[in-house]
């Protein structure tokens, strides 16, 4: 033992740079890093670049606004998108309106109720676990226990879109909630208040802006659905205005029906009502993405 | 408020007493509300699977268990789960194979070599990938994505014809641009984000102190990933890599409009396919039959039991060291 001690202290350290091979490992392995996010980088501008190349052309006003959706074989230049916005629009909102107050109320017991009892982990497990749930699972579902019964309609759509909301707004409500900090609700009782008064005017107002992100982030995704939709609001051609009853359409139905089309007419529209589609995903995130810095900074 | 004669504003008790009385209403109907909606997602669980169940009772009887366990489904007499079985699983393993040291890489870029304020614009950038809409990556994928892969892949194949297993795998005569391989492509792509956020959150986790000791001790960058956030972030990076399996067994629209829609076992990867998503989604519209639509709503329940698997033993990887890293 002690002649390896004094062997290995006689050696003298060696406090230079990490050198040769261990070095260049390093440095590979850094290039691979960066490698690894411009593979990324090359199908999102790919795709981007020909949904604004081949988009751009499709899109007018008419496209945009005309109720008519005309058949595959038609070019473009007839009739419109008109109908499917209004039924993105429409399902959407009313999926948004049921999915972000229950799951918010999900997340204030998760975190200002079920404290750390069974219940309360058993919920929080499962929604974590339900955002794995395939979307075309929920359509299957609402088709069976709502189509089934009551018909086709945009609401039986907003449900299914619902179902796949509600576990993400569950989610990222809970991890705003818990950010806030015990002080302040220790402080509202200390006043007297009771625990829903603390809990909506207090905890809610303070996680506001982190929950409304992640609500409109849940939304983003939700309008770009397609597979929740096919069995719940089948499709029509003109614009349905009643969300409650009757076959409706939808922007991703028309493009996932337009791109399975051998025609250059329903391809382009394909391609327009993508790009609409993409617009109206990007703005709610960019949206999301401006509150939670406004949010960020405040905080700091 | 109906009995304030009776507290006694100077005993505390008291004054408990009617709180506690004035109560009830307004707190316990929220406390219930929220309790309800918390409930909700056990209760759609459950519905889900009550429901898929009962509407596939004609399969599984009619079908029996050999008939369950083939391999044709061609919506007419035979109903078979395993052709389709197979194109989810190959596909979505291919995605995991391609997307996995994409995004670990991704997540190790940020988290380990990018500046922390640099890095939101980075994560902004692969969160866009998120935002795509699967449609959209399908529609992309069918009309530019496929005809070009189809010429990259007769290429292929002809540079590979002989080579024991690679020409089993890339080879064949039937190679097309609409393939199992350009699903798993279009997979890789679609969950990458998801793995990488999912890994980010993890590896920031790793206490600072591990890293720099791994530094003092003379440690390259990589050596400090390596011996210090690897082991801690493990178990967790394999979470998130079966959450992403899970996401791309249940990718539905994207697959369905590029994996080519027909039910085969083949281990040519290039040669066309389907999946169990991409089946319910293409034919439930036509099945009007009762053992044919019993049938794919008996694959949906396949589907969501598999689903709901993967993600539990992800889940628990994750939560398990998330509690580690909070404990530590």
């Amino acid at each position: 033992m002690m002649t390896a001690a004094s062997d290995s202290l006689a050696q003298p350290v060696d406090l230079r740079e990490p050198s040769g091979w261990r070095r260049s490992k390093n440095q590979i392995m850094t290039v691979l890093m960066w490698l690894a996010f411009v593979i990324v980088l090359i199908p999102l501008g790919f795709v981007l670049v020909t949904l604004i190349a081949k988009g751009a052309g499709a899109i007018s006003w008419q496209f945009l606004t005309n109720s008519t959706i005309p058949p595959n074989v038609m070019p473009l230049g007839n009739g419109g998108m008109g109908a499917a916005v209004v039924g993105t629009l429409e399902i959407t909102g009313f999926a948004a309106l049921l999915a972000i107050p229950l799951g918010v109320l999900g997340a204030v017991y998760l975190n200002e109720y079920g404290g750390n009892g069974i219940l309360a982990r058993l919920i929080s497990f499962m929604s974590s676990v339900m955002t794995g749930v395939p979307s075309i699972v929920m359509g299957l579902f609402i088709y069976l226990i709502w189509v089934l019964h009551f018909g086709y309609s945009g609401m039986a759509g907003s449900f299914a879109l619902a179902c796949l909301m509600l576990p993400i707004v569950i989610r990222s409500s809970y991890e705003m909630l818990r950010l806030v900090p015990d002080s302040l609700r220790q402080g509202s009782y200390a006043l007297g208040a009771s625990k829903a008064r603390v809990t909506v005017t207090v905890v809610l107002p303070t996680a506001l802006s982190g929950i409304v992100s992640g609500a409109l982030l849940a939304v983003a995704r939700a309008a770009g659905e397609t597979a929740p939709l096919l069995f719940t609001i089948l499709t029509v051609e003109q614009t349905n205005p009643n969300l409650f009853s009757g076959p409706d359409t939808a922007l991703p139905l028309q493009i996932f029906s337009n791109a399975q089309s051998a025609y250059v007419g329903a391809n382009a529209r394909a391609w327009g009502a993508a790009l609409t589609l993409v617009a109206i995903t990007f703005i709610l995130m960019i949206v999301a993405r401006i509150i939670t810095s406004l949010f960020t900074r405040n905080s700091r | 408020v109906s009995a304030p004669t009776k507290a006694d504003p100077a005993s505390p008790a008291g004054s408990a007493n009617a709180l506690n009385r004035r109560r009830p209403l307004g707190d316990r109907g929220f406390a219930i509300l929220a309790l309800a909606s918390g409930l909700l997602v056990l209760v759609i669980l459950v519905l889900i699977t009550v429901t898929t169940v009962q509407q596939s009772t004609t399969w599984f009887s009619d079908a029996g268990f050999s008939g369950i366990f083939r391999v044709a489904f061609d919506g007419n007499t035979a109903f078979g789960a395993m052709g389709v079985l197979y194109g989810t699983v190959i596909s979505s393993v291919i995605g995991i194979i391609i997307g996995v040291p994409v995004s670990i890489g991704i997540a190790l870029l940020l988290t380990q070599v990018v500046p922390l304020r640099w890095s939101r614009p980075f994560v902004y950038v692969i969160d866009l990938l998120a935002v795509v809409p699967s449609v959209v990556w399908g529609l992309w994928g069918i009309i530019v994505l496929v005809p070009w892969l189809q010429k990259i892949y007769l290429d292929i194949a002809s540079g590979l014809k002989g080579i024991p297993v690679l020409d089993t795998l890339f080879g064949g005569a039937n190679v097309g641009g609409a393939s199992f391989f350009t699903a798993g492509l279009i997979l890789a792509i679609m969950i990458t984000p998801i793995i990488t956020s999912l890994s980010r959150e993890v590896i920031a986790t790793v206490p600072a102190i591990d890293k720099e000791g791994a530094y003092a001790l003379g440690a390259t960058r990589w050596e400090m990933i390596r011996g210090a956030v690897w082991p801690h972030s493990q178990g967790g990076v394999v979470g998130a890599i079966l959450v992403g399996f899970g996401r791309a067994m249940g990718e539905t629209i994207a697959v369905a409009l590029v994996i080519g829609d027909s039910v085969e076992v083949t281990p040519h990867l290039f040669y066309t396919g389907h999946s169990i998503a991409a089946i319910i989604a293409l034919q439930f519209g036509e099945a009007t039959g009762g053992e044919f639509r019993s049938a794919l709503i008996g694959l949906g329940l396949f589907l969501f039991v598999l689903t709901i698997l993967v993600n539990l033993v992800a889940r628990y990887f994750v939560e398990r060291s998330a509690r580690r890293a909070r404990g530590a």
